[in-house]
């Protein structure tokens, strides 16, 4: 690629597999369990979550040697808080219906430990370029992770993908159903968001053997 | 049979072929050298007594679900019926239902789930474990008896892989599989696994029709303030003509049961009885919180709250889950104070729930899922504070100077 050096490139690709912040790193994960029961909800969060995270890290970037390292903390977090009643005002205009499915929890990207975790890591020691890249790769990172479960939740628990039934109909009994299929309750709650999580932990480590961890 | 496990030795079926052979035969193969404890009761034997104790309930769940079945039938249609146990609840008709009911839940139990430990056993290439063979018993006989087979596979298998082989198979599981399988069809397919239509056969297809019937759980009454409408005597409760899940009903079965375990020192009589007195204490306290008027006959508590404490024994699956869960050895507390903690909270926590949440009418494999996790932090607990006391009792100790030394020192004299 010309446009980044392969430097750069390991920047974006890194997080998505063998750097993943939420199955390597294990961070993010509260908004993994808690929006992940439907994929329109997880895209939404992803795409919040990778604005914040790719602006955050340029503003921090650019400030990072004019902050005081004492009050560092404060600076960050002022700087997420902004971005994100921005993205809060955003989807209220204009996704007003998305907005309430996701409540609080984009008000909790203020609190999402990927976010000040990049800050502290990446942008406070790299310059804007390299730091807007890793914020693309770590929020893409996460942003596959949370599709991922979101697809699994929502196609075994609701038999929807992005709200549209694709295992036919609950109700009339058409499709999947007329066979005595039936939604599986379980997977619309929290807990099975850790377990789906898990299970990709799992498989990515047994693929992979050098990702897992000595004690 | 050893010939031919020469043959496959080192092949990658191996584990799957030696699981079939030591299952019917002695391996050939003795240890070689060193001290090893030479005792019949490993643990296939420790399973197929637990399997002993749970067949007459079993064969007896059949005979309940014929007669549940013509009971509500009688019912629905108005007809007064007493139970005669050799005229209509021994009888073939109904032991013909129970096979056709049961014996698909325990063959898609035992099929799927050793199947999925077979499947373990190939990959990770150890042998196949025997710790299936008692949850792939239990778990017919905790499930309401329609429930459809391909929803238990699916439980069966998510119970077996995220309830056990995640942590290393037989032995290294925080969760009582069985369990872990009746927690996830709960949770799972709810209207398959609670309210009046689910304990009697074919209850759900005939729902909404005009030949409609029912079978209200003792639970689900009280839990309704219905208690009054029940037509179960406390007899009925004790032999199990009551609706239940398919194994829970009968607590004398399971009594004899337990009493076998214990007389064969499989189970911990100390978890089965701390477990009783759990329960009885939370009942108790109820009661007595009816009896001093703090619980009005509207509250939606009343109904279980007034129940006599020791029949809480005798309904619903808390005697089964006492028997033959709880006393799990690998899920259960080890030391013996520890048992007597984790028996109690069990029988107290169950009966708590069973009142306060009328949406778990059976808090029993909640109950016990929790102390399941809490086992290993109670242990913790016992070991540290054993160690602790006897730290003290030796801080305490007068050192007398030692017999032995005087004599080694003639010892060595005499050689030298």
């Amino acid at each position: 690629m010309a446009l980044l050096s392969k430097k750069d490139t390991n920047l974006i690709t890194d997080p998505l597999a063998d750097n993943n912040p939420i199955t390597i790193q294990v961070l993010g994960i509260c908004s993994a369990l808690a929006i992940t029961a439907e994929l329109k909800a997880s895209l939404v969060m992803a795409v919040s979550v990778m604005f914040v995270l790719a602006m955050g890290n340029v503003v921090i970037s650019l400030m990072r040697n004019i902050i005081p390292s004492k009050i560092r903390i404060i600076v960050q977090l002022i700087v997420v808080a902004t971005l994100v009643i921005i993205v809060d005002q955003v989807l209220k205009a204009f996704a007003y219906e998305l907005s309430k499915t996701l409540a609080v929890f984009v008000g909790l990207i203020i609190t999402n430990c990927i976010i000040m975790g990049r800050f502290e890591a990446f942008a406070l020691g790299n310059g804007p370029w390299r730091s807007f890249l890793d914020g693309i790769g770590n929020s893409m990172g996460y942003g596959l992770i949370l599709v991922i479960v979101g697809f699994f939740r929502e196609l075994l628990g609701s038999g929807t993908l992005f709200g549209i039934p694709v295992l036919g109909d609950p109700i009339e009994k058409t499709g999947l159903y007329s066979i005595g299929y039936e939604n599986n309750g379980f997977m619309i709650i929290p807990p099975a968001a850790l377990i789906v999580v898990g299970i990709i932990i799992w498989v990515q480590r047994s693929r992979n053997p050098a990702l897992v961890e000595e004690n | 049979m050893h010939e031919l496990k020469l043959k496959y030795q080192g092949k990658k079926m191996a584990p799957a072929f030696n699981a079939f052979h030591t299952f019917l035969f002695t391996p050939n193969e003795t240890t070689h050298g060193g001290t090893h404890v030479k005792a019949v009761d490993d643990l296939k034997r420790t399973m197929n007594t637990v399997i002993m104790a749970l067949v007459p309930i079993l064969i007896f769940s059949m005979f309940n679900a014929g007669y549940q079945y013509y009971a509500a039938i009688d019912a629905a249609n108005g007809t007064p019926r007493t139970l005669s146990l050799f005229e209509n609840f021994l009888t073939w008709d109904n032991f013909w239902i129970g096979i056709v009911k049961v014996l698909p839940l325990l063959v898609v139990s035992y099929g799927v789930g050793l199947l999925v430990e077979f499947i373990f056993a190939v990959i990770k290439g150890h042998e196949v474990e025997e710790g299936y063979l008692v949850t792939g018993m239990l778990v017919p006989l905790i499930v309401p008896i329609d429930t459809p087979l391909w929803m238990l596979a699916v439980a069966v298998v998510f119970g077996v892989v995220i309830g056990k082989e995640v942590f290393g198979g037989t032995g290294m599981n925080i969760l009582n599989p069985a369990l872990t399988i009746r927690a996830f069809l709960f949770f799972a397919y709810p209207t398959w696994m609670s309210g009046d239509k689910v304990w009697v056969y074919q209850a759900v297809e005939r729902a909404g029709g005009p030949d409609a019937i029912s079978g209200e759980t003792i639970l689900g009454f009280l839990a309704q303030n219905k208690g009054s409408e029940m037509a179960y005597s406390v007899s009925d409760m004790f032999f199990g003509f009551i609706p239940g899940s398919v194994g829970e009903t009968s607590t004398l079965l399971i009594l004899l049961g337990g009493l076998f375990l214990i007389y064969t020192k499989i189970a911990s009589w100390r978890i089965m009885l701390s477990a009783v007195i759990g329960s009885l204490v939370m009942g108790l306290i109820f009661n007595q919180v009816v009896d001093m008027g703090w619980v009005t006959e509207t509250s939606k508590f009343y109904g279980l709250m007034s129940f006599d404490f020791w029949k809480h024994l005798i309904i619903g699956g808390l005697a089964f889950g006492i028997v033959f869960m709880a006393t799990d050895p690998v899920t259960g507390s080890q030391t013996n104070r520890g048992k007597w903690i984790y028996g109690f909270f069990i029988g107290f926590i169950s009966v708590m729930i069973r009142v306060f949440n009328p949406a778990y009418p059976e808090g029993v494999f909640l109950a016990i899922l929790l102390m399941n996790v809490f086992a290993p932090t109670i242990d913790h607990y016992v070991v540290q504070g054993n160690i602790k006391r006897r730290m003290k009792r030796l801080k305490n100790a007068v050192i007398l100077p030692k017999d032995s030394d005087g004599k080694a020192e003639e010892l060595k004299a005499e050689t030298v």
